[in-house]
């Protein structure tokens, strides 16, 4: 991940609401808390002390309860709002030292932004609303209505370019926010709660939406939230703020695992583990026979680890299909080769399905269930009882994490056992 | 009398002393003004005459119809027939001249401050005062100053009916600039419009029923300062009513009053719709 580019620097940005803000900065420095900065100079933080990297085609999610300054980071990074002290990169440039112009210029060029509220231009039609960040900057025409279509067409919105926003649906709407934000053909997108204000199924499926538009176009997005399930999700890394501060950023997994305070421990208590945890999680070393080998080989193979099938693959540990030990009894008695006898009526899941979706696949297969990669090749199996164990929230069925935690701002996570 | 703790002091005298300095100063920017002024009024009447009653009264109704209703168009209709009846036309086609102008001068000069006043807070601390007196000062005393500057005649009461009647203008293009939703602005802001982008595209067409629901208030107003602009001398349905009420003519004051009304209720109802009919 370090390798990847900074596409947004972030250092100590401060953020203070009000006429007082020396002596607040000053008492920011001395270490004070939000309410008692409130209490002596009447000042507001916003945020306080941010430090972070956002790096190229990353989903960064800032996640924190309300008031916890997340739409204020995020409006600094485009300053529709000044921080007070800080500097905030954006592709090795400084937005916070950038003339009127150079501003509005990295606002047309390089970041866009999607809004609650999808504030959308409600006298414009859908396609004049999509088209207007391209218009405010001369395109011509022909030009901007072919990139705006070929933006509401990304959202699935063809067909409601002369429809008005009032005539929409919430979901429908925020399509169109997303729209006019991707016609700009901007490498950042920021997300300021863009899917709050919508149900839960519209919301899941406009999460999903993010995520394949996310993975074709490899955007930089970084995304508010105040949900840790959708946070989850879609983050690749996440950011928790309380009070103006961040506590701690961190892949989904090291926030679940190992939060670094009582205040990211409360936040991730009542998460439902089956949303977040994957096949990755739960399988078990898969077994298996190698394709070339005989009848024999895999019968004694499974005769050693007292299973009834195993696996066949090639070399590039490409499944081929399951041998049963039935099958390898036959095929020992009459010559045959193990491809003569493979069942190939088995079922894959791909590792980074949660499990919820899991179990219905699970406890209706009758053999163990494949995981593989993207490329098809064999990573684990799937048994049933450590799925169900996973379920009912027994860590030992839990696999370890191997990933770094080095993001952590909390180092002390290495606990002794 | 009262005895004063101090000397009175002279704000007559000193408001005397700067209107005389005004007048003669600016002698040649206030002949400008009544010439353009009346060129204006006078041109206005001079084609409203030159089309024949019936067919202006049918226009008039056609164009209630588009813009409001049947029944607006019907009342139009009938109504304007009555004022023809009555004998009115003439002095209708006067006043609404008159208003017309004065309400053209006020939203070139009102639209302007009320949108250079929702930009800037200084300015419009500055403006919401006058404009809080200018609607609290009677509108009689207007009259003085206007025909200081401008003698008598139709000019000094279109001058006195656009001191009157720009407050509502410049108030509403204000609040209507203002009621688009922050994050809209925000919106517009973080596609990196101009601030004449962000006015143009977003805050005057969003604004726009307000401004409409604040010029209609002032077509009104100036409607209403009819009768006070013929006592300096404007011609039209004022003069017949200032007339009727000098002359105790209960009768003629009644009708030409009627002749007011009905103008009123028809610009009234012409005009709330305009701003309305596009969303
Ligand atoms: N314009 C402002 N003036 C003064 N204080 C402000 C302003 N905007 C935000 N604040 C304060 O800054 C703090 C952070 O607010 P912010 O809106 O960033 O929170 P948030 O995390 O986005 O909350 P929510 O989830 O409710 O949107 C709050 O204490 C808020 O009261
Ligand atoms: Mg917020």
């Amino acid at each position: 991940m370090d390798e990847r580019a900074k596409k947004i620097s972030v250092s100590q940005v401060s953020k203070i609401f009000g006429k007082n803000t020396k002596k607040a900065t000053q008492l920011l420095n001395e270490g004070q808390s939000k309410n008692e900065i409130l209490k002596q100079t009447g000042a507001t933080i916003g945020v306080n002390q941010a430090n972070f990297d956002v790096y190229d085609s990353e989903i960064f999610v800032i996640m924190g309860l309300s008031g916890s300054g997340k739409s204020t980071l995020v409006r600094t990074l485009n300053r529709l709002i000044e921080p007070t002290t800080g500097d905030i990169l954006i592709d090795g440039k400084n937005i916070t030292k950038m003339s009127k112009d150079e501003l509005r210029e990295t606002r047309r060029k390089k970041i866009s932004m999607v809004f609650q509220k999808f504030a959308l231009l409600p006298h414009r039609t859908i396609l004049e609303n999509t088209e207007y960040g391209l218009e405010i900057q001369g395109m011509a025409k022909d030009h901007r209505k072919q990139k705006a279509l070929d933006a509401l067409k990304l959202v699935g919105l063809e067909g409601y370019e002369n429809q008005y926003p009032d005539q929409l649906s919430g979901g429908m709407q925020q399509r169109v926010g997303l729209a006019r934000a991707l016609a700009n053909d901007t490498d950042i997108l920021l997300m300021d709660e863009a899917f709050s204000a919508l149900d839960p199924l519209i919301r899941k499926d406009m999460q999903d939406e993010l995520l394949d538009l996310q993975s074709s176009m490899a955007k930089t997005i970084v995304f508010i939230t105040h949900d840790l399930d959708e946070a989850l999700r879609i983050g690749d890394r996440i950011a928790l703020m309380k009070d103006g501060v961040i506590v701690q950023i961190g892949t989904p997994e090291e926030i679940l695992m190992n939060p670094s305070n009582q205040y990211v421990e409360r936040f991730v208590e009542d998460v439902d583990l089956s949303k977040v945890l994957t096949a990755q999680h739960v399988m078990k070393r898969a077994e298996t026979v190698q394709i070339d080998k005989g009848p024999r080989v895999a019968l004694q193979l499974m005769k050693k680890l007292g299973i009834s099938s195993i696996y066949a693959v090639d070399k590039k540990k490409n499944i081929r299909g399951i041998v049963h030990a039935s099958a390898a009894k036959e095929a020992v008695d009459s010559r045959k080769t193990i491809e003569e006898i493979l069942d190939t009526n088995y079922q894959t899941v791909t590792e980074d399905t949660v499990l919820t979706d899991l179990f219905d696949i699970v406890s209706t297969a009758s053999i163990p269930v494949a995981v593989v990669n993207e490329n098809g090749r064999l990573n684990g199996i799937l048994v049933r009882g450590a799925v169900i164990a996973a379920l009912a929230g027994n860590n030992e069925a839990i696999n370890d994490f191997e990933h770094d935690t080095s993001t952590t701002q909390d180092q002390s996570n290495k606990e002794v056992y | 009398m009262e005895e004063s703790f101090i000397p009175k002091i002279p704000v007559a005298s000193w408001i005397d002393a700067f209107v005389d300095w005004l007048t003669v100063t600016f002698a040649i920017v206030f002949d400008g003004i009544t010439i353009v002024l009346e060129a204006i009024v006078n041109g206005m009447n001079t084609v409203l005459m030159a089309i024949p009653a019936l067919i202006l009264i049918i226009i008039l109704a056609l164009l209630a119809w588009k813009l409001a209703s049947k029944g607006i168009a019907l009342f139009t209709l009938i109504g304007l027939l009555l004022i023809q009846n009555l004998g009115y036309w003439e002095g209708m086609l006067q006043t609404l001249s008159l208003v017309l102008t004065s309400v053209i001068i006020t939203v070139i000069i009102g639209l302007p401050i009320g949108v250079w006043a929702s930009q800037k807070r200084t300015v419009r601390q500055i403006v919401t005062p006058i404009l809080d007196f200018m609607q609290t000062m009677p509108a009689f005393v207007y009259l003085i100053p206007a025909i200081f500057f401008f003698s008598i005649g139709v000019v000094p009461g279109v001058v006195a009916s656009v001191i009157f009647a720009v407050p509502p203008t410049i108030r509403l293009t204000i609040l209507g600039i203002q009621q688009v939703p922050t994050d809209i602005i925000e919106a517009t802001e973080a596609f990196g419009s101009t601030v004449k982008q962000r006015l143009l595209k977003v805050q005057l067409p969003l604004a726009t029923p307000t401004i409409m629901a604040g010029i209609n208030q002032s077509i009104m107003l100036s409607l209403s300062m009819v009768v006070i602009a013929s006592m300096v001398g404007a011609p039209g349905l004022g003069a017949d009513v200032y007339r009727a009420v000098t002359q105790i003519q209960i009768g003629t004051g009644f009708e030409a009053g009627l002749a007011i009304v009905v103008m009123a209720i028809i610009l009234d109802r012409l005009t709330q719709n305009i701003g309305k009919k596009k969303n």
